[in-house]
């Protein structure tokens, strides 16, 4: 298992590196709850909108467009994946790994062109 | 080793808290949230396994776009938790039960991997040593040729779900008004100005 | 690498991109088209199969083999019949619009998946293809997208394939680890080498059973079925009920068989016990239904049940009564269907069972034939329902099964109640309005054409029969 440790040594920096993330923000947010004065009372903590109460509740519906996008993003996005594999390795798999993403993007394509011409790129 | 172990155990656990807390919230928002703390951890669980590419999928696919999509789901159902959560208290000695069977099943496989003594090993396809080629080179050197048929499928798959988004929420409005660039381009002075001669004294219609 | 025995897999698949392209360029006036393009591109692919070499293809991901082939043809006929007989049904005159271009187009990506799955050799390859097929009947039956019962249907449907399917990943990374091998060859030879099946191996063998129990909705995972066949569009459930029925009981036979069949001892039992519970649930369930769509549903999963009874004997003879079950039951399927897309009144499709009252005298032909159908479904002889019911049962009595063998004969003694009720119903009782008339030719022509399957059966098993035979005996070579 020395390869695992080589990459997990690799991995070192992103510990720390999290490691002083977390501690900031435990340490800036612990210290003005510890240093600072606090007297709470209802009206100062409540939800302060330009003065008023709030009207409605701040969740409302959202059009099914914005799940239409996202999903439409989900998709292209796995696709991004793909390509990353592919690209670290495209030395090693020669003309058949290079035409078989060109396929699969072909396929992909067929999804947008179906997409661009039903018009679920535009908003409006 | 030690430093890898004790990350384990942090990410471990705190993928299991998280984990509980994402059924558990009394708020749906928190829940996805909490849905995104898991994935990280799982992607660090990934890390320590030596599978970079997974970690890095999860981080990009499921913290990146599914927790989105989750988030306006939530949004877009504006379900009534409060009501939910009442039923769910009815199904929960249910549930639980499942969840016991699931826990005793893999205790018992847990068992059986070192009490059947099966060699667990001699893959079809084996994983490379991580010191000669790394995770994400070796999942390229498989997917893109030996696997190609799997991989252009997944495209298949891909499109069909493009089709299914779009043929179950697309929906065409009439009466909007679309900006059309080219036909703006294409305007000419004829088109857009009408020249009217105003006799003196009257108006011009 | 060779790519020539998947070669129709091929061909659909590249049709159904074109015919996407096509259909979006011209638009849903396009969808009527359409479906008679996919209906012979399916024709199509299966005579490319006839001429393409059999065996492995990519290198074992796939293989192309007899029963495979047993298997595509029964899709084909199943797929491209509902597909006829969806444009049949082109502008439905209940208000919800024309028929959508991309309904055959998605049919065709669900066919691709269920002969890819057919020919699965791999158990990623039986994913991909599995997921395939689901994706796109997920999004057909939720496809009357203004149907509040559609989208339910399409919901449930979803909501619980994804669990079926997480389950089937669950036992396939189960097989993987203590079998080291996702190539069913390989898996067969690590089973054979194993002796008795570790534990860790039987529950991965179960996870993977409950999913695949589930595509084929048999009891206790055939809660969905009622409400997606009943919610729907008509068109979309004869789909349902025909092509991947009798794709995902070939892919149960041939993952059972071919790289667990040294196994047997693990999922013999549960097998048994699915199928039994299957007949149990259909015969039972049925009795109460008014909805004939409904009562389709738990028809189907109590012959699903039958033909599992097939398999529980874990034989040749086992797999080859499960194989022509599968075929009879599609032309008995087909059948049923093209009556029921043929009861409409003033225009509008009505599907409860009283609507059946006094056929016999507004409808004697169609009555006649729905009868032949239900009497065979109900297993009277000398139809070819009864012939099924006999290949499995005398099947299970050799493997020994003999107590399987008589919750059959008695779930089949029960089911007939209903069956029988339905042909009352059009013989004995007075005719309420009448039905339009006269019926569709396309759907006279499937209604005609698989009944006279039905009714020569006896007289011509061979095409059946045979083939059943040779695949199940190829499988069995292995």
């Amino acid at each position: 298992m020395a390869g695992l440790e080589d990459l997990l040594k690799e991995y070192l920096p992103v510990l720390i590196f999290f490691g002083i993330a977390g501690g900031l923000a435990v340490v800036a947010v612990g210290a003005s709850y510890i240093v600072a004065r606090q007297k709470p009372d209802p009206e100062k903590v409540s939800a302060y909108e330009c003065g008023f109460e709030a009207f409605t509740d701040s969740r409302g519906k959202f059009d099914v467009r914005f799940y239409l996008v996202a999903i439409l993003f989900i998709i292209f996005d796995l696709e991004v994946a793909f390509l990353f594999p592919w690209a670290v390795a495209l030395g090693d798999i020669g003309m058949l790994g290079f035409w078989s993403m060109m396929a699969f993007l072909g396929i992909l394509t067929v999804g947008f062109i179906y997409e661009w011409k039903k018009g679920a790129l535009e908003w409006e | 080793m030690i430093v890898a172990t004790l990350c384990f155990y942090l990410f471990a656990g705190v993928a299991i808290v998280s984990g509980l807390m994402v059924v558990t919230a009394r708020n749906p928002v928190h829940a996805v949230l909490f849905l995104i703390l898991t994935f990280f951890n799982a992607a660090g669980l990934f890390v320590l396994l030596g599978a970079e590419f997974l970690a890095m999928a999860l981080v990009v696919v499921y913290v990146g776009a599914v927790a989105v999509l989750f988030l306006f789901v939530v949004m877009m159902l504006d379900v009534n938790f409060q009501e939910l959560r009442a039923g769910a208290a009815r199904y929960m000695s249910v549930g639980a039960l499942v969840g016991l069977a699931l826990l005793a099943e893999l205790a018992l496989v847990l068992g059986g991997m070192t009490l059947g003594g099966v060699e667990v090993s001699g893959g079809a396809l084996p994983t490379p040593p991580a010191d000669q080629v790394h995770n994400t080179r070796a999942l390229g050197q498989i997917i893109y040729t030996d696997l190609f048929v799997l991989f252009q499928i997944a495209g298949l798959i891909l499109l069909v779900a493009m089709i299914g988004a779009i043929v179950l929420t697309l929906r065409s409005r009439p009466g909007v008004r679309k900006q059309k660039i080219a036909d703006q381009l294409a305007r000419t002075p004829e088109q857009a100005v009408e020249v009217v001669k105003v006799p003196l004294g009257g108006g011009a219609q | 690498m060779q790519a020539a025995p998947m070669l129709p897999e091929i061909l659909l698949a590249i049709a159904g991109m074109v015919l996407l392209m096509v259909g979006v360029f011209v638009g849903d006036k396009s969808a009527k088209p359409l479906t008679y393009v996919v209906a012979a591109a399916l024709f199509a692919a299966l005579a490319l199969g006839w001429t393409t070499p059999h065996g492995d293809a990519f290198g074992g991901l796939f293989v192309a083999d007899k029963l495979a082939y047993f298997a595509k043809a029964l899709i084909v006929i199943g797929a491209a019949a509902t597909v006829l007989m969806a444009a049949g049904r082109a502008t439905p005159s209940d208000g919800s619009g024309p028929m959508r271009f991309e309904q055959p187009v998605l049919m065709l990506f669900a066919s691709v998946g269920m002969m890819l799955m057919v020919s699965a050799n791999d158990l990623m390859s039986l994913y991909v293809g599995l997921e395939l097929q689901s994706l796109a009947l997920y999004v057909l039956a939720a496809i009357r997208r203004d149907s509040l019962r559609a989208t339910e249907a399409g919901l449930k449907y979803f909501v619980l394939g994804a669990l079926s399917s997480g389950m089937l990943l669950y036992g396939a990374g189960m097989i993987y680890g203590f079998t080291g091998a996702t190539n069913f060859d390989r898996i067969a030879a690590s089973v054979t080498a194993m002796g008795t099946p570790s534990l860790g191996l039987v529950v991965g063998i179960v996870f993977l059973m409950a999913g695949l129990a589930f595509k084929v909705s048999a009891a206790p995972f055939h809660m969905w079925t009622p409400d997606v066949y009943e919610g729907a569009d008509t068109p979309i459930t004869a789909f349902f009920a025909a092509a991947p029925k009798a794709a995902a009981l070939a892919l149960f036979a041939r993952v059972m068989t071919d790289p667990l069949g040294d196994a047997a001892s693990a999922w013999g039992q549960i097998v048994a016990m699915i199928a039994g519970l299957s007949v149990i649930v259909g015969a039972f369930g049925a009795l109460a239904q008014r909805n004939i769509k409904r009562l389709m549903a738990y028809s189907s999963i109590g012959h699903v049940g039958f033909a599992l009874i097939g398999l529980a004997a874990a034989s040749e003879n086992g797999v080859r009564s499960l194989l022509i079950y599968s075929a009879i039951y599609l032309f008995m399927n087909l059948a049923a269907f093209a009556f029921i897309l043929a009861m409409r009144r003033d225009e509008h499709a009505v599907e409860t069972i009283d609507d059946l009252a006094g056929a016999s005298q507004t409808h004697p032909y169609m009555a006649l034939a729905l009868a032949a159908v239900l009497f065979s479904m109900a297993g009277i002889p000398p139809l070819a329902g009864f012939f099924a019911k006999l290949y499995v049962l005398s099947a299970a009595v050799d493997s020994g099964l003999y107590v399987l063998a008589v919750v059959g004969v008695l779930a089949s003694v029960i089911s007939c109640f209903y069956y029988l009720r339905l042909i009352k119903l059009m013989y004995f009782d007075a005719p309420r309005d009448a039905m339009d008339s006269p019926m569709p030719r396309d759907l006279g022509l499937v209604l005609g054409v698989a009944t006279a399957i039905i009714l020569v059966f006896i007289l011509i098993p061979s095409p059946i029969v045979a083939t059943a035979t040779a695949a199940a005996q190829e499988l069995f070579q292995r």
